[in-house]
């Protein structure tokens, strides 16, 4: 065992010498090193998320024609630290009339909702927090932790915007769930499992060993759009809407439990980068180099590491810039295009993508990709052209609507 | 006794105090939507229960399902009422005594029950050798036709039954 | 380890204690979440059955996934008239939803 190839079971092997050394129990030095790794996983994610806001804050100002935090320190990198002082020296204000428990329950918990989810993240062949046989279900039932954590905000803030807010949110997230789910079962039945590990070594070593994007084209898309509805970004940032609510659910958090709010959304958008890349982008293989004689040092966990840092970074930043170029369109809207669009259409692509699954797994590889991947354009051209049809049919009864009093008034 | 033995049963009392504290808490709560907060919490303590037994896809369905759609579906409707209304005047009805000694008595008798019979101390039968994945013996379970495929069946009728009632009678017409 | 009469003895607890939401509760709201509990305590016994009498055969897991749709049934319907009655009699106090009495 070396250190460049599993380097955390060499660290760990490490320290539980050292602690036997010391003359601790192997449970209790077990139990201490998976501690240590916890603690140490958290605490770089969260170093992670403080860069996050400089690179939130340096695209948006991209996509606005502006520069951008440049004043502290080299492209502005230390600006995150001036806006983390700046929150920690803001007064903390608590409605009079507020549920305090709840209220200060809210922010943690929405920050926890997002933390969980690095534990079934595999970061690198060895390296994972835990191989969960339910992994993509984990993955579900953490974002009905963080819709808890909207609603108690917005609940325990007592005032009516924060409610609002917060119930238009939670419906988002309650109805995008159901294609998102649809979406995050098309990767386990091709994988044949709902662990992550299992999705990322189906896509590099498995029966086709092709990255699912190329299998499941319009999943990874229903993906994408629902988990930009459940982080509750732009265009599907009803839940801010500060032309309406001021900001939604947050609106009386100040300080660092607005920070948590805030931190934990941008840790979300980065974190479902991530498991886009994950579920769709092949995780942390270099584009299936490593299988190749010869380039063998590639599925070092290092360069995997980066390589998902990559990848995830790559999703936020598609995240970002749907964000900043969509306008926010309205709830009614956003509603009967989850239910009369996007359900229909992950149903009917499960169902595609199964028989098919079955049928062209004997074909070669080729065959495979090329027929499923033309099953989903074929599908998603058909939808097209049915929203078509019926748009065109709106249209015509509107404008016909509007001609029959206008010749009146004509004559 | 092992250390390992002795943390799951700290895990066990913890979890236990966790779901019925929270479960007095929501049946004594004046205000509503506390009840149904505490109700969350008692949910979760039957959550960390399912892990303590090895039914790993109970738990996630378990915060899923109950935390993530039905406490949510508690909340909205106890919003949907208005507050004056449902958290004035007493919780309790006037015969809580007698279902007070209602709620003693089964439990007492369930109790004296369960304990006259032969299997009440019996300890965890292991795991057999050989199970790999034991959701996907679930998975195999519920759908194979000689064992649990009808009753799934049926479920998703129900399912797709009570949609279609609750937005039949949930409908407001104009 | 946990005898099996730790889960047994907790379940009946928590049944009994749903058992007295039910019975004792005004708010229609709160007699479903009595009644939540109860389903809950029901589901900790068939896990427990299972886990502790023959862990190959999923019966006890199974039961338990019916269990959590009719949970879900339920409260979907039951919420539903709820609003429904509130809607029309303004009032969610079970007492007194009595049309039918009469």
């Amino acid at each position: 065992m070396n250190f460049w190839n599993d380097p955390v079971a060499f660290i760990a092997d490490w320290l539980s010498g050292i602690f036997a050394g010391w003359g601790m129990p192997e449970f209790w030095s077990n139990l201490l090193v998976f501690a240590i790794g916890i603690f140490v996983l958290i605490a770089a994610i969260m170093v992670v998320d403080i860069f996050l806001v400089w690179i939130e804050r340096k695209v948006v100002a991209r996509f606005q024609d502006r520069l951008g935090p440049n004043r502290l320190g080299p492209y502005g990198l230390i600006q995150p630290f001036a806006d983390i002082i700046k929150l920690l020296i803001k007064e903390d204000i608590t409605p009079r009339t507020a549920d305090k428990v709840v209220y200060n329950l809210a922010p943690i918990l929405s920050m926890s909702s997002v933390l969980i989810l690095w534990a079934i993240i595999p970061l690198a062949p060895l390296a994972w927090g835990v191989d969960l046989n339910v992994g993509v279900l984990y993955l579900v039932a953490a974002g009905a932790i963080g819709a808890l954590s909207i609603i108690m905000a917005g609940w325990a803030s007592d005032n009516k915007y924060a409610l609002l807010g917060a119930f238009r949110q939670v419906a988002t997230m309650i109805s995008y769930e159901i294609p998102m789910v649809a979406a995050l079962l098309i990767p386990v039945m091709l994988a044949g499992t709902m662990s992550m590990q299992g999705i990322v070594e189906a896509q590099t070593f498995g029966e086709p060993g092709v990255w699912f994007i190329l299998v499941a084209p319009l999943a990874a898309l229903i993906f994408a759009i629902s988990s930009i509805a459940e982080l509750g970004r732009s265009p599907f940032d009803l839940n801010e809407a500060e032309s309406e609510l001021v900001s939604g659910y947050h609106i009386e958090y100040s300080g660092m439990k607005f920070g948590m709010f805030y931190a934990g959304e941008l840790l979300h958008a980065f974190t479902f980068g991530g498991f886009w890349g994950i579920l769709f982008f092949g995780g942390y293989s270099v584009f299936g180099l490593e299988t190749l004689p010869g380039l063998q040092w590639l599925s070092s966990p290092f360069i995997a590491v980066f390589m998902i840092l990559v990848k995830a970074l790559v999703g936020y930043w598609i995240i970002m810039w749907v964000k900043y170029t969509v306008p926010r369109i309205r709830i009614d809207h956003m509603l009967a295009f989850n239910w009369k669009i996007l359900v229909p259409l992950s149903f009917t692509l499960i169902m595609l993508v199964a028989v098919l699954n079955k049928l062209l797994l004997g074909y070669g590889t080729l065959v495979y990709v090329a027929g499923m991947f033309l099953a989903n354009v074929l599908l998603a051209i058909v939808t097209i052209m049915i929203l078509g049809a019926y748009a065109r049919r709106q249209r015509l009864a509107e404008e016909a609507a509007l001609q029959i009093p206008a010749r009146a008034a004509g004559d | 006794m092992t250390a390992e033995q002795i943390i799951q049963q700290i895990l066990f009392f913890i979890s236990a105090a966790l779901t019925l504290g929270s479960a007095v808490m929501v049946v004594a709560t004046r205000k509503l939507i506390q009840a149904a907060l505490w109700l969350i919490v008692s949910l979760f303590g039957v959550a960390v229960l399912y892990a303590l037994l090895d039914a790993s896809f109970l738990v996630v369905v378990q915060v899923v399902v109950y935390i993530g759609a039905i406490a949510i579906l508690f909340i909205f409707a106890v919003m949907l009422t208005q507050r004056d209304q449902r958290d004035k005047g007493p919780q309790l009805n006037k015969s809580w005594v007698l279902a007070a000694l209602v709620g003693l008595a089964t439990f007492g008798g369930l109790t004296f029950l369960v304990s006259s019979w032969t299997g009440f101390g019996a300890a965890a039968a292991p795991i057999p050798a050989g199970t790999v994945d034991m959701v996907a013996d679930l998975g195999t379970a519920l759908v194979s036709v000689d064992q649990y495929v009808l009753p799934f069946e049926v479920a998703s009728v129900l399912l797709l039954a009570a949609l279609i009632g609750a937005i039949y009678v949930a409908y407001n017409r104009k | 380890m946990i005898p099996l009469s730790w889960y047994l003895i907790l379940s009946a607890a928590l049944f009994s204690i749903g058992l007295f939401g039910v019975l004792a509760r005004r708010n229609a709201i709160a007699i479903l979440m009595g009644i939540e509990l109860m389903l809950n305590a029901v589901n900790i016994n068939l896990v427990s059955f299972w886990r502790y009498g023959s862990p190959a055969e999923m019966s006890g897991q199974v039961f338990a996934i019916i269990v959590f749709a009719v949970a879900a049934a339920e409260v979907a319907v039951g919420l539903a008239l709820v609003i429904s009655v509130y809607r029309r009699r303004k009032t969610v106090v079970a007492n007194e939803i009595d049309m039918m009495k009469w």
